[in-house]
């Protein structure tokens, strides 16, 4: 039987909600798992972390070196700890995306990136070209698995069981080379992007971050996160983090509200499992209708306020 | 300073990639070919930190068969001082890869290596990651800002939450993220300068490495289709159709 390890990752002293989903992944590939925790206290993340169906133990790897998410000294205790363990399992966030891989090269394997099926222990499906071409890859079981998997592909476990915690240390050679300075985080009191039911996302039509507002205020009527393409983040309308797409998030909401985005390979990437995208667009050429569930052709200075309005 | 500036040749972002019918993989004939677009922002950084005079040597360093030449002349383009080819016609995976730059990495004496975060194609944002692993060194990945000063590098990284900033020692990895700078335009002189830089070709066996176990891929197959929906002509018809899916 596989004897699964999750990383799993701590937002703001918080179990991050991706967690769930690659123990849901876990759960597909069959087998006993266990999630390990690291940073400087990570008890309330612990209790969430043990909560989650499927999980039989926790870890708590606690120590002052920990307290930032640095892929340097996280490495070397998740290559120490991977012994006894057939997968080593990350999410794929830009802390995944960082730590995973110099995991799997000091254990010497090949890294599985973005897992979106499991169809065995050593069968995945994984997106290649933006998610334009599927492949599915067969990694070789030995010494063992490192991936990342896709949080959009998966649905997060239900959070009622009751798994043992327990503290762990390292005495793996921890690096002095890499020191965390400071981490500039955007406060916000919406959904995350990566968690929420329903995102509205506007692009580069919005013209300036100030014309942004009607997007929050329509966000706000919906309970909505608010998500950005590409050239509206590189306009410097909105920040870094609310990018959706191929190398932004990857996100799954319930309903996708484009508007103004005109639905470039890259951004279209990034949406593919939304269950219902709307888009509001004054091109009626735009490629974001190939893949829209409604589609309306409109002005959206005046088309957004008016559906705010009549929800 | 040497930095070390790892190139791809991939499909251009702009192609809409087609998988094969026998599903055995993508169509890459006669498709048009580029460096990738992160990897172009890495050469970039380089050229602007030499112009800034904290780096003094740039070499580019590529892993493929003939046409990659191609790639390392746009390299060389860009400002690059010269190039290494590592010969290899086959499939070459992250840590394969990465085998080979640590040990390009070690031999130059470079103190910087710099790459895309991803490169377009396998989409695995791995190699940067596993040279930094393999040598033991420091790693600041999806950089939208790098200040090399003395011995270390202050990295502004992108990261899920905002901006994340990182001191790293010399020698360390950087991979680029998109904000990092705008990739400059080739000019024709500096196209035609590049035609005499020197590009020297090495194997896996002269860096002494073996390529190892890989990931063996047994079929591609194409994304389930969205199906196209329906177009609404007014915001009323659009709250409708909300309404009656439940959605609002």
């Amino acid at each position: 039987m596989s004897k699964i390890l999750v990383i799993g990752e701590i937002s703001d002293g918080k179990l991050n909600s991706g967690t769930a989903k690659v123990v849901a992944a876990a759960a597909q590939i069959k087998g006993d798992i266990t999630v390990a925790l690291f940073g400087a206290d990570v008890s309330a993340a612990a209790a969430d972390a043990a909560k989650l169906d499927g999980v039989t133990k926790v870890l708590k790897i606690e120590s002052a070196a920990n307290a930032n998410p640095l892929a340097a000294v996280y490495a070397p205790q998740i290559v120490e700890l991977a012994a006894g363990y057939s997968h080593v399992l990350f999410p794929g966030t830009a802390f995944g995306k960082d730590t995973a891989p110099r995991v799997a090269a000091r254990l010497g394997v090949q890294q599985v990136s973005d897992i979106m099926v499991a169809h065995s222990p050593t069968s995945f499906d994984r997106p290649t070209y933006a998610g334009n071409a599927i492949v599915t890859v067969e990694a070789p079981a030995a010494p063992a698995i490192v991936a990342t998997v896709r949080l959009a592909s998966f649905t997060a476990v239900g959070s009622s069981a009751n798994a043992a915690i327990e503290s762990a240390s390292s005495s793996a050679a921890l690096p002095s080379h890499t020191r965390f300075v400071k981490l500039e985080a955007q406060k916000s009191e919406r959904p995350d992007l990566q968690a929420a039911a329903r995102v509205v996302s506007g692009g580069r039509a919005l013209g300036s971050s100030d014309a942004f507002k009607i997007i929050y205020s329509l966000a706000d009527k919906m309970g909505a996160a608010v998500g950005a393409s590409r050239a509206a983040v590189d306009s410097g309308y909105v920040p870094n983090d609310m990018q959706v797409g191929q190398t932004g998030k990857i996100i799954a909401p319930e309903l996708y509200v484009a508007a103004g985005i005109s639905g470039a390979i890259q951004h279209l990437a990034g949406i593919k499992d939304a269950r219902t995208i709307v888009a509001i667009n004054k091109d009626a050429e735009a490629p974001i209708f190939e893949v829209a569930d409604f589609g309306l052709v409109a002005d959206l200075f005046t088309a957004v306020p008016e559906l705010e309005g009549k929800l | 300073m040497k930095a070390l500036v790892s190139v791809k040749r991939v499909v251009d972002y702009n192609v809409r990639v087609q998988v094969k019918s026998d599903g055995s993989g993508v169509i890459t004939e006669g498709v048009k070919h580029s460096m990738n677009p992160f990897d172009e922002i890495a050469m970039e950084e380089a050229v602007r930190l030499k112009e800034k005079g904290k780096l003094t040597e740039i070499v580019a360093i590529t892993i493929g068969g003939a046409k990659n030449e191609e790639t390392l002349r746009s390299a060389l383009a860009f400002g690059a001082d010269r190039a290494i080819h590592i010969k290899e016609e086959g499939d070459v995976q992250p840590l394969t890869a990465a085998r080979a730059f640590a040990a390009a990495l070690k031999k130059e004496g470079a103190q910087v290596f710099f790459a895309g975060k991803q490169a377009i194609d396998d989409d695995a944002n791995q190699t940067g990651q596993m040279v930094a692993a393999l040598l033991d060194i420091a790693q600041a990945t999806f950089a939208s800002k790098v200040e090399l000063d003395g011995g270390k590098a202050v990295v502004t990284r992108e990261v899920d939450a905002g901006l994340e900033t990182l001191e790293v020692d010399l020698p360390a990895v950087i991979t680029t993220d998109l904000r990092l700078n705008e990739p400059r335009y080739l000019k024709l002189p500096d196209i035609m300068k590049a035609k005499k830089k020197p590009i020297e070709t090495v194997t896996f066996a002269d860096l002494g490495v073996e390529k190892g176990a890989a990931l063996t891929i047994s079929k591609t197959s194409a994304p389930p289709k969205r199906s196209k929906g329906i177009m609404v002509k007014t915001v009323d018809e659009l709250v409708s159709a909300l309404k009656s899916k439940g959605l609002v």
